[in-house]
């Protein structure tokens, strides 16, 4: 289609609007409800513009172009439009944009000066509208300045999958609400606050903090998830003040989560460390870092001569950079060490060794829309990974058809294919079964293991979905990754691939989860379980607070309790660090540091600092590589944290090499399934990892409440226990007391009791026997 | 007897006794042989639309849009269902004549609905009736179940193979709704929110499947057309303007009510069957379509002849053909501020110059009509109906500001003397001795 | 909540649509918990939303929407006035008036002892029989003058 706009000719495919047409030769043309993502409404009337033959004017971001169509957006009968339209925009907008959050950066604001009048014409009384209390993130103080463009209420329904928000009423008393006083719970839902046009929906914790012209805007990478969404950092006096998205079709798009766009609080958290502290005499007390420094390289060198190498144990967080965990996994080795990790969630390594290459996600980011089938194995889906799940539920609304294997029923907000919903115990054998089912299937020969498995209904439609059509994918989720047999689904999930023809993948739990493998942080010795399992004499600790972040938070904390050393590397001062660490270095959350981090895609992104240190903290890049220099160590005199990325991947690297998932063959051997209680734990999303912590605003969320013990009704009747009553959980010789809770969604004879939370730190793995009974 | 008067009528004819409205009463008056006819003799599809074609026959919910030539858009191979709705939601200030038709003839609709339905090949229909008349949608549901059980609705209509369901859904108090894209979402268990076109229904309806959406009058007149053949039809009314229309006739005559007359009928002929005016009063003016309409003063309404083109040529509309009839006793700005109170009340609030100019049309008329006017005011009225029409995403702007204009254009000076001296140029007593509320008895 | 009389009822509204479209019903069964109640209470809202599957918000919208219901209580009696024009010009703002005078309150307010709330309405579609009142969403009275009102307010009791 040729359509020719102000005098500029575009070339657009059918279907296109005037908007899209527009949009390609760079001619602006004044919206609101507009919104690339989202569906078109075409009820604010802004975009109106003039169309050769048209008697009236049309809205560009509705009308369908023609061929030959010339379009005119600023003619007289454009403008006229425009004008008309923003005056009624006014007639009821409070004109009081000094005092208005959104002042400064306002669209109302902005075209109101283009096209607004001078002096109003509308001489009543504005509309009075409520505000209204929807939670801790979303403020809706100001609902007089809504304009009714209904983003927000679009976004919720398409984007978030849940509808929230509404408006209700109608005529000019229509107004945007939540269904009586309910608050906004989306993991998604911050977005809103970007989408909307004016000053009515704006950020809680922001709110009157600054002026937008008082802030200084640097780009970022979110250090939450592995999807390395594409942050813009605002900076007030040297204080990162608000977290915006930056557009990344290929990555984020435009959306973030709220994680990301709220955690920011932490990293101005009061409970933040300036100084060095170093354990004197049973206390830690701050020290310069020169004492400190010595004090470690002393330490560690001390313990490394009297017990040898493999009596020190190194444990880094997956949100550690690129650079950190290459400089970490150098010193220690340096230091005789292979006992060294990133993964402080999993049990089961037996993979290690056996992996052809760098495990990723099997594809990239943005092929997941043109996927026909996509099979996720455990996976929190929804919480662990809001923005993945966002693009499965978008394939999901068109036409792919997208399966659950997993341990709990939580609704995912997607149009789901086939959901199975087994005990965390069981999930080998459920996958097994839809192996056995697309061998089936293809009339392929079911392999050597999976004789006595029975294909259920579910599971051949899982299987059928993955063998038609072009694009498949399956993907291993967190909790398959945590799980005592994640080899053994890690190999049954490439078997099910090798069978239909899909990808393979890992979703990974953090920003690093490919960049640790990639800076070969892994263990040739002890791995993260087994340093804890087997304690050792002294610990270093980048960025992990292990009671909250360890597969069995108890065994961590008991082995840190008994070391000699433990040294700590952390930009926090509070939470167990002061039980059992010796030494605390204040290091630099991503906002004060440069780094990469490399997504579960393999993309390289690397950032820069954006504020200075709070206090005295530094890079922790530059404290290993310093505390390199002070061990004598060969290799750390790297003057940039580029150069340490340029030894790790050659410089200018997208995507790192070596991505591939396979596995050398591993017997295919299931489990006879074990009685009694197994324990589901999640990872809840405000708890996953040590910035989300400490962000007051997330932590009063609904998805932050305290952990309780969350069963079906049977197996909460059959331990004669009734929904609310409080109950002794226990496993090995840990124990925490939390809330019985009637949840439909949790497996039979499975207890959910979440991990990385205080209240249940004590217990043992998340995965496992365990033990309930009425305290 | 339900419709109060009439010229060659086909839709009321017979309708007397209580009952007329059963089936067998419908039967008796050759009911359903127009569907059976159809279906035994192998019409085709294509022959049912042009016969509708032939008689002319305009949408009589408002735009007067030719009804075979909309049945044709309709897409003829289509994978799924598609659907014919039928809008009984009345909700016009004036008009009251699809209440009368569902009432005394609802059979007539139902066997027009399965006629449509079989011309384009949809399986599934609704009609969609007024909330607030809930006698009339449950006698409906019970013509339905009449319907049902006699084998003109269901499956295999009249073992012809044909497949046909028939439901109703009921309104509960939105006039939009009555737009048809406002009708289709509210079916869907939404907000009537009118819905901006394209798509047009007849590709993105009901469920997004295609959708025909035609007037209860426009359904009903479907059974007499191919009973007469489209060419009698239309020879029944005037050129342009096929066949007898239903007038609804309210205000200040001797007997409201429903009147079937062909189209071309002289408005003087159709006041006369009315009652003529009541008290021998002088005619004002007159809105002969529906509130939506604009006004037309008296003396050019008593030139008129009753058609689309006529009542076009005098600067007004046939609408939905409902005639507001109002004498010397009506003051012309408080009959405006009634009327622009009900649009900026029903608004739906979705596009803004509607939702923000409709409140805006009703303050100022408000403010004139209570004595605070300003000089300008008319002048603002002019640019805030100019700033509304054609900008918004349904009709309802256009309908807003058309009474505003018209009222204006028409009765200046009465808004003048109201500005000028913050009074009603008619006295209020003589407005309420002319509603006579107080004398009349029933 | 519901009443499985009032579930019942709302099933029968449910199977004229396409199964996959049971919010359709939803006008429907918000009418017949409004019946059951007397009015429509958040709870009977979300009671009608999950039934139906739909957002609760998705419920409100439409309750919210629709003039029909009552989103606060009422009295025993709601009286629904039509004001708009073709019934004012043969009586209906007097109607009104006069029913404003008898029960001694506004439009929106309901009579002290619970019976009665007034309200002002829209076109009915039913101008031809004006001045015209409903009671309850139910029943329409046709052709009131003063001594129909008296005669319908000493029925309602
Ligand atoms: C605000 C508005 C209200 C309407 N109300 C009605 C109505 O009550 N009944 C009706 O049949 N058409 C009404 N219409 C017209 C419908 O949109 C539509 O044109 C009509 O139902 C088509 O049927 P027809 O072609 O048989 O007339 C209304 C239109 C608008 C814009
Ligand atoms: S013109 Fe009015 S009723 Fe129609 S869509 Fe716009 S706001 Fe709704
Ligand atoms: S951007 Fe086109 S109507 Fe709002």
């Amino acid at each position: 289609m040729e359509i020719e706009i102000d005098g500029k000719v575009a070339q657009v495919p059918d279907g296109s609007t005037i908007m899209d047409a527009a949009q390609q030769v760079g001619v602006y043309i004044p919206h609101f409800c507009y919104h690339k993502k989202l569906s078109i409404a075409a009820n604010c009337r802004m975009c109106l513009v003039q169309v050769e033959k048209a008697p009236k004017p049309l809205p560009a971001c509705a009308t369908p172009v023609t061929n030959g169509m010339k379009v005119f957006t600023h003619s007289e009968l454009a403008i006229k439009a425009q004008k008309g339209v923003m005056e009624f925009l006014l007639i009821n907008h409070p004109l009081d944009c000094p005092i208005c959050d959104q002042g400064g950066e306002c669209q109302l604001q902005d075209l109101a000066v283009g096209y607004g009048g001078g002096a109003s014409r509308f001489q009543e009384d504005k509309r009075v509208v409520f505000h209204k209390d929807v939670g801790p993130l979303i403020s809706m103080q100001e609902m007089a300045r809504c304009i009714h463009c209904t983003r927000c209420v679009r976004f919720g329904q398409e984007i978030a999958g849940v509808m929230e928000l509404g408006m209700a009423s109608r005529n000019m008393h229509s107004e945007i609400t939540t269904f009586v006083g309910r608050s906004v719970d989306s993991e998604l839902s911050g977005n809103m606050i970007d989408l909307c046009p004016v000053g009515a929906l704006t950020s809680r914790p922001f709110r009157y903090s600054a002026r937008s012209w008082e802030l200084a805007r640097r780009k970022s990478i979110s250090p939450h998830d592995s999807v390395g969404a594409n942050l813009a950092l605002q900076i007030k006096n040297n204080v990162v003040m608000r977290v915006l998205p930056r557009d990344n079709e290929e990555v984020n798009e435009c959306w973030i989560s709220d994680k990301e766009r709220f955690s920011y609080e932490a990293l101005n958290s009061p409970a933040r460390l300036a100084k060095p502290r170093v354990r004197v005499d049973g206390v830690l007390r701050e020290v310069a870092w020169n004492v400190a420094l010595d004090y470690v390289s002393h330490a560690l060198q001390d313990v490394v001569t009297g017990s040898g190498g493999e009596s020190l144990a190194a444990l880094a967080s997956p949100q550690a950079t690129l650079e950190e965990l290459h400089l970490l996994q150098k010193l220690i080795r340096g230091l005789g060490s292979g006992s060294l990790d990133f993964r402080p969630r999993r049990r089961d390594f037996s993979a290690d060794g056996k992996l052809a290459g760098v495990p990723w996600l099997g594809l990239r980011l943005s092929e997941i829309k043109d996927l026909d089938a996509a099979l996720v194995i455990g996976s929190f889906l929804r919480k662990d990974h809001p923005l993945f799940a966002q693009r499965l539920r978008q394939l999901s609304k068109k036409w792919g058809k997208v399966s659950l294997l997993s341990v709990s029923g939580d609704d995912q907000l997607l149009r789901l294919h086939a959901q199975l919903t087994v005990s965390p115990a069981d999930l080998p054998r459920a996958l097994a079964a839809v192996v056995k089912a697309a061998a089936l299937l293809k009339g392929a020969v079911v392999p050597a293991g999976l004789e006595t498995v029975e294909p259920c209904a579910v599971s051949q439609a899982i299987a059928s979905s993955l063998v038609a059509g072009d694009k498949r994918a399956i993907f291993l989720g967190n909790v398959a990754e945590q799980s005592p047999q994640a080899a053994l689904l890690h190999a049954l999930a490439i078997e099910l691939a090798r069978l239909t023809g899909a990808s393979c993948g890992f979703i990974g739990d953090g920003a690093n989860s490919v960049g640790g493998h990639v800076a070969k942080a892994l263990p040739t010795a002890l791995n993260a379980y087994e340093m804890f399992a087997q304690p050792r004499k002294a610990y270093v600790l980048l960025g992990v607070e292990p009671e909250l972040d360890c597969h069995n938070p108890q065994q961590a904390v008991a082995a840190l309790k008994a070391a000699d050393l433990v040294v700590m590397l952390t930009p926090f001062a509070d939470g167990s660090a002061p039980d059992y660490a010796d030494v605390l270095l204040p290091i630099a959350p991503f906002s004060e540091t440069s780094g990469s981090f490399v997504n579960c895609e393999g993309r390289v992104q690397s950032f820069g600092g954006v504020v200075r240190p709070f206090g005295d903290s530094r890079p922790a890049w530059k404290v290993l590589r310093v505390l390199g220099n002070l061990l004598a160590l060969a290799g750390f005199d790297q003057e940039s944290s580029e150069q340490v990325r340029d030894e790790i991947v050659p410089p200018g690297t997208e995507f790192v090499s070596g991505l591939d998932n396979r596995l050398a063959a591993l017997p295919l051997e299931l489990a006879g399934s074990s009685g009694g209680l197994q324990r589901v734990a999640d990872v809840p999303i405000h708890f996953a990892d040590l910035l989300v912590r400490r962000a007051p605003a997330l932590q009063q969320t609904r998805d932050a409440a305290a952990p309780t013990a969350r069963m079906n009704g049977q197996t909460l009747s059959a331990l004669g226990i009734t929904d609310g009553v409080l109950v002794r959980v226990r496993q090995g010789a840990g124990e925490a007391l939390l809330a019985a809770r009637v949840d439909e969604t949790t497996p039979p004879a499975c207890v959910r009791v979440a991990a990385a939370h205080g209240s249940t730190a004590a217990l043992g793995d998340m995965f496992g026997a365990i033990n309930v009974e009425r305290a | 007897m339900a419709i109060l008067g009439a010229i060659n009528p086909m839709l009321s004819v017979g309708l007397d006794g209580d009952n007329a409205w059963r089936l067998a009463d419908y039967v008796k008056r050759d009911g359903y042989s127009s569907l059976r006819r159809i279906l035994e003799s192998g019409i085709g599809q294509g022959d049912v639309i042009n016969e509708v074609k032939k008689s002319v026959l305009r949408g009589r919910g408002g735009a007067g849009f030719p009804t075979g030539l909309k049945w044709s858009f309709m897409p003829r191979s289509f994978p799924g269902d598609k659907y014919v709705v039928c809008n009984s939601d009345e909700g016009e200030p004036g008009t009251f004549k699809d209440r009368d038709i569902l009432r005394y003839n609802p059979h007539a609709v139902i066997e027009g609905m399965a006629i449509a339905a079989f011309a384009m090949g949809a399986t599934r229909g609704y009609n969609y009736i007024h909330g607030e008349v809930w006698e009339i949608y449950q006698r409906f549901e019970e013509a339905l179940d009449e319907a049902r059980a006699a084998g003109f609705l269901g499956r295999n209509i009249l073992g012809s193979g044909f497949d046909f369901d028939l439901f109703a859904h009921h309104g509960y108090g939105a006039y939009i709704c009555g737009e048809e894209t406002a009708l289709l979402e509210s079916i869907e268990g939404k907000k009537g929110q009118p819905r901006f076109k394209p798509p047009f229904p007849a590709s993105f309806g009901l469920y997004g499947k295609p959708t025909t959406i035609n007037n209860t009058e426009t359904f009903a007149s479907v059974p007499y057309i191919i009973n007469m053949g489209g060419e009698s039809y239309l020879e029944a009314g005037k050129p342009n303007n096929g066949g007898t229309k239903l007038f609804s006739v309210s205000g200040h005559v001797n007997r409201p009510g429903n009147y079937e007359v062909p189209l071309g009928t002289p408005f003087a002929a159709l006041l006369e069957m009315a009652g003529g005016m009541r008290g021998g009063r002088k005619l004002k003016g007159c809105i002969p379509g529906g509130s939506s309409a604009p006004v037309v003063p008296g003396p050019t309404m008593m030139d008129c002849t009753m058609d689309y083109d006529s009542i076009s040529k005098a600067g007004s509309m046939l609408g939905s053909g409902a005639v507001i009839v109002m004498d010397e006793t009506t003051c012309m700005v408080r009959a405006l501020e009634r009327l622009s109170y009900f649009y900026y009340e029903e608004s739906c609030g979705q596009c803004t110059p509607c939702r923000e100019g409709t409140s805006w049309l009703y303050k100022v008329v408000h403010r004139i009509e209570h004595g605070n006017g300003r000089a300008d005011d008319l002048d603002l009225l002019a640019s805030v109906t100019t700033n509304i029409m054609g900008r918004t995403i349904c009709a309802l702007g256009d309908a807003a500001s058309m009474p505003v204009q018209s009222f204006i254009k028409h009765f200046r000076d009465e808004f003048a003397y109201h500005i000028e001296n913050r009074k009603c140029l008619v006295p209020v007593d003589v407005q309420r001795a002319g509603s006579g509320f107080f004398t009349a008895t029933a | 909540m519901l009443t499985s009389e009032s579930l019942k009822r709302i099933d029968r509204e449910i199977a004229k649509y396409p199964a996959d479209q049971k919010q359709s019903a939803v006008m429907a069964a918000l009418a017949i918990a409004q019946e059951q109640q007397g009015w429509l209470s958040s709870e009977a809202i979300e009671a009608v939303a999950n039934y139906l599957g739909m957002a609760p918000i998705a419920a409100y919208e439409v309750a919210s929407f629709y003039n029909m219901y009552d989103l606060k209580p009422v009295g025993k009696y709601k009286l629904s006035v039509c004001t708009n024009l073709p019934c004012m010009l043969t009586g209906g703002v007097d109607a009104g008036e006069y029913l404003k005078r008898k029960l001694g309150i506004g439009f929106n307010e309901t009579t002290p002892d619970g019976l009665i709330t007034l309200k002002e309405s829209e076109c009915m579609g039913a101008c031809g029989d004006a001045p015209v009142m409903i009671v309850n969403n139910r029943r329409m009275c046709s052709w009131m003058n003063p001594e129909q009102i008296d005669k319908l307010l000493a029925e309602l009791k």
